[in-house]
């Protein structure tokens, strides 16, 4: 089977870079008009019918590796690290990414699949595509040469094969780990497409707009998989790591939110190109940075430049990295540099308060978050190089510097669907924030009525603080957004005579656009909410004998019991723990510590019980060496659970946005017809 | 109500608010706890695990609990904080401190965020006051309610339509 996938790599390469070269060969016949001994529209067609063959090649591949963790074939050095043989079936499959050679070939394979598709859809616009079929081709046979090359999967062992593997690493045998790294990847790899459409279409001059029409449905698909998978990364890191939190300002975490703030800056400014014509060179210089700051991350975590927890796999690739960077970077400035005369914007912004001019600060916001981002991660390998002394960015530095940025945004997600287009006077600018102020000034007293503590010792507490405002500026965006929908579903109720419920549906989808974006800004304003809850986190440490006791906010926990158990693949301590409130027993909890016996290394399993206001979560720490007695840790985290409700939210809002509206002729069908009244145009969006 | 009314009565309200968060702030208390963890997060373990100090919680860690140790000792011996900073840092070196100091170059670190955010805002709002420059706002063009009811339609219908965006 090594030979197999061997051999399906060689091929793979050899069709990726036939459709680069040949699909090169005649896009330049076609835009030079010269002629050839084939017709270039044919020469095109068969480099497309490659980069289709590519997906099978690479599948074929991925194929043999997942065979091979199946069927235990320690001969291949990645199984024989990444596998064992009393692995449970789930984590065979997630052990095809565990590593450095599996990762690469899962990226490979996804990026291939996007291809797939991409190239079956070529009619949407035969030119457009073969220009982006063919860059997309370049990104494929860079990392079909790192497979083939640098890091192949298929390496033979050399000498005696083992009888079992050194089994996966402890922390990814976890349910989400099955499924985070792949949604991850679909996030970083997706971003390849809309910047091969978004270089493709600079490249020929592509007249209009169209092309972002075409590449939207990419892009926001690419932004929830990378969405998804950041918060999946985030729940992995808070049910597996065991210190209570979910982000810690972790290199790896880093590298996956940057391209997800360029991604949304990209959604974002992407509209004033569709609806104004603005913001042309700005656009393309987004989502460029966005794919590259894809690759900087793989480079960042995987070249082993900066330490991470997170970081599974590391190896010299980043020489690999960082050339195919200079030259993706070249090809951007050099087509740039040489087309853009074709990005002169059309229009221009009128009023410092418009929609336009708050696009443009939410993506000023956005990308100075990742600079900060960047600088942050950055910045120990720059001070070990200027001063040479190695320091530490942690959290307390991106807390200091990130969060007020963040909040900024916040501000600006709440102000901005606020704003008309082009101008607005500033009668209409009170009208509409009178509500969002009275609200945000309503959350401040009542947070502080009930306990917020933003003042400790004479100075800011910074956590509550943060918190304090947090909570306020999520009340006024909430209100803000609430009203928009408050106010188009009321006239339509009006209009049509349905209820308010159905005249709401009947908004959504008559502009889904715009109503799933704002659904997305009521999970981000969730997910705020959430993260400020950490402000108040209180946790207890005890160690605890048989009926001993120890109180965190409302609980109480007891021990009932320790127990231990054991399978082919680990051994297991655990606490068995009674839970009360109120005086009576709510539930037990089962907080665990495994040890992986083909790898020999400890592995906690958190014990949370999530409810709306908060988690309990709980940790077996281990256990006293004298005493023999579990220590346990247990943690009051507030509002954790907003935060996964607010992604489901994002998730559907993105969902909902990617659904084509009702059209006009449509949505008149849908009005019964006895309740027909003059249509009221403001419904439609703007606004 | 009348305009001085209306002015005084949100005099009053502002004042009220701003008493009362001035009244809120200025509770709290302190206590040697609060002040551990304070420190504790300002440190990381240096066992290589690249956690906060006071959240390093894995099995078999040889350095945190000396760590701790030494820095309930340190609060114990009722020395400042930025005493205990500096023991850390002379024991186990900078890696230890959890952030950049505010010193030499690592304020580098601390500056060039706000810097660069701080010059980008300026530039875009230079660059829309310039696009903006010369341009009358709109609403001061329609003079007559005949002229600004037009301009309304236009924007309405301009700005209506099913891929409109937000």
């Amino acid at each position: 089977m090594a030979a197999f996938g061997s051999f399906a790599l060689v091929i793979a390469l050899a069709l990726a870079a036939y459709n680069l070269l040949a699909g090169t060969v005649a896009l330049r016949l076609i835009a030079t008009g010269q002629s050839a001994p084939i017709s270039p529209e044919r020469l095109a067609d068969t480099a497309r019918r490659a980069g289709i063959a590519v997906f099978v090649a690479v599948t074929a591949a991925a194929f043999a590796l997942t065979w091979s963790v199946f069927t235990n074939d320690f001969s291949i050095t990645y199984i024989l690290e990444h596998s064992n043989r009393a692995l449970p079936g789930a984590y065979k499959f997630s052990a095809l990414w565990s590593g450095q050679e599996g990762s690469l070939l899962l990226w490979a394979w996804l990026l291939a699949a996007y291809g797939f598709v991409l190239r079956l859809t070529h009619k949407t616009d035969v030119k457009l595509y073969a220009y982006a079929g063919a860059i997309l081709a370049g990104v494929q046979v860079f990392f079909l040469l790192v497979l083939n090359f640098a890091a192949p999967p298929f390496a033979l062992l050399r000498g005696a094969v083992p009888e079992d593997g050194n089994g996966l690493n402890p922390l990814l045998q976890y349910p989400e780990m099955v499924i985070h790294p792949p949604m991850l990847y679909l996030g970083y790899v997706g971003f390849s497409v809309p910047f091969a459409f978004a270089l493709g279409a600079l490249m020929m001059r592509y007249p209009g707009e169209k092309w972002i029409k075409i590449t939207r449905i990419w892009t926001m698909v690419t932004w929830m998989f990378l969405t998804c998978g950041i918060f999946l990364g985030m729940h992995w890191a808070y049910a597996v790591l065991g210190w209570g939190g979910y982000w810690g300002w972790d290199p790896v975490e880093n590298a996956s939110f940057m391209p997800w703030l360029t991604g949304t800056a990209f959604l974002h400014s992407v509209m004033m190109q569709e609806k104004k014509g603005m913001m042309k060179s700005w656009n393309v210089w987004l989502i460029f940075t966005t794919f590259l700051l894809t690759l900087l991350g793989t480079l960042l975590t995987r070249a082993g430049l900066v330490s991470s927890v997170h970081a599974f796999a590391q190896s010299s690739i980043g020489t690999w990295f960082v050339v195919f960077m200079g030259i993706v970077l070249a090809v951007c400035i050099f087509t740039y540099i040489l087309q853009r005369s074709h990005l002169k914007g059309e229009h221009q912004i009128e009023s410092l308060v418009s929609r336009e001019s708050s696009f443009l600060f939410n993506n000023l916001v956005l990308l100075a978050a990742c600079f900060v981002i960047l600088w942050g991660t950055l910045f120990p390998i720059l001070s070990e190089y200027v001063v040479g002394n190695k320091v530490t960015v942690g959290a307390p530095w991106y807390n200091t510097v990130a969060i007020p940025i963040g909040i900024f945004l916040l501000f600006l997600t709440g102000v901005g669907p606020l704003l008309p287009w082009r101008a607005t006077s500033l009668k209409s600018v009170k009208r509409n924030f009178v509500l969002p102020v009275i609200a945000l000034w309503i959350t401040v007293i009542v947070c502080l009525a009930v306990g917020v503590r933003p003042w400790k010792d004479g100075a800011i507490d910074q956590g509550q603080f943060y918190a304090l405002v947090a909570f306020a500026m999520s009340a006024a965006v909430m209100t803000a957004i609430s009203s928009e929908f408050l106010r188009g579903a009321g006239v339509i109720a009006r209009q049509t005579g349905r209820n308010h419920f159905a005249a709401m549906v009947l908004l959504i989808r008559r502009n889904t656009r715009r109503y799933g974006g704002y659904f997305i800004h009521i999970g981000v304003v969730i997910v705020v909410i959430g993260l400020s809850g950490s402000a108040f986190n209180r946790n207890v440490e005890s160690e605890m004998a048989l009926h001993d006791k120890i109180n965190i906010g409302p609980y109480t926990l007891e021990c009932v019991g320790a127990s231990q158990d054991s399978n082919s693949n680990y051994n297991s301590d655990f606490a068995l723990l009674d839970v009360y409130k109120g005086g009576k027993r709510e539930f037990q909890m089962t907080p665990e510590k495994r040890v992986y016996l083909a790898s020999e290394q400890p592995q906690t399993m958190v014990a949370i019980h999530s409810t709306l206001p908060w988690d309990l979560y709980v940790v077996y720490e281990g256990t006293n060496p004298d005493t023999q007695q579990p220590i346990i840790k247990a943690f009051l985290n507030p509002l954790v659970g907003w935060i996964w409700a607010g992604v489901v939210l994002i998730a559907l809002g993105t969902v909902v946005a990617l659904v084509p509206s009702l059209t006009p002729a449509t949505a008149a069908l849908r009005v019964p017809a006895a309740r027909t009244a003059p249509v009221e145009p403001a419904l439609g969006g703007g606004d | 109500m009348g305009a001085s009314a209306r002015f005084t009565f949100w005099m009053r309200s502002l004042q009220a608010v701003a008493l009362a968060v001035a009244v809120c702030f200025t509770l709290g208390a302190t206590d040697a706890g609060s002040r551990f963890t304070n420190l504790n997060h300002r440190l990381m373990c240096t066992c290589g695990c690249a956690e906060i100090l006071g959240e390093c919680n894995h099995v078999g860690c040889t350095n945190s609990t000396s760590e701790l140790n030494e820095l309930r000792t340190g609060i114990a011996a009722g020395k400042s904080d930025q005493e205990i900073l500096s023991s850390f840092v002379g024991k186990y070196g900078a890696v230890v401190l959890a952030a950049p100091t505010t010193q030499g170059f690592d304020l580098v670190a601390w500056i060039a965020p706000f810097a660069v955010f701080a010059a980008a805002l300026l530039g875009t709002i230079l660059l829309v006051r310039r696009w903006t420059a010369g341009k009358q706002p709109e609403e001061t063009l329609a003079t007559d309610p005949a002229t600004e009811a037009l301009v309304k339609k236009i924007r309405r219908e301009t700005e209506s339509g099913s891929d409109g965006g937000y």
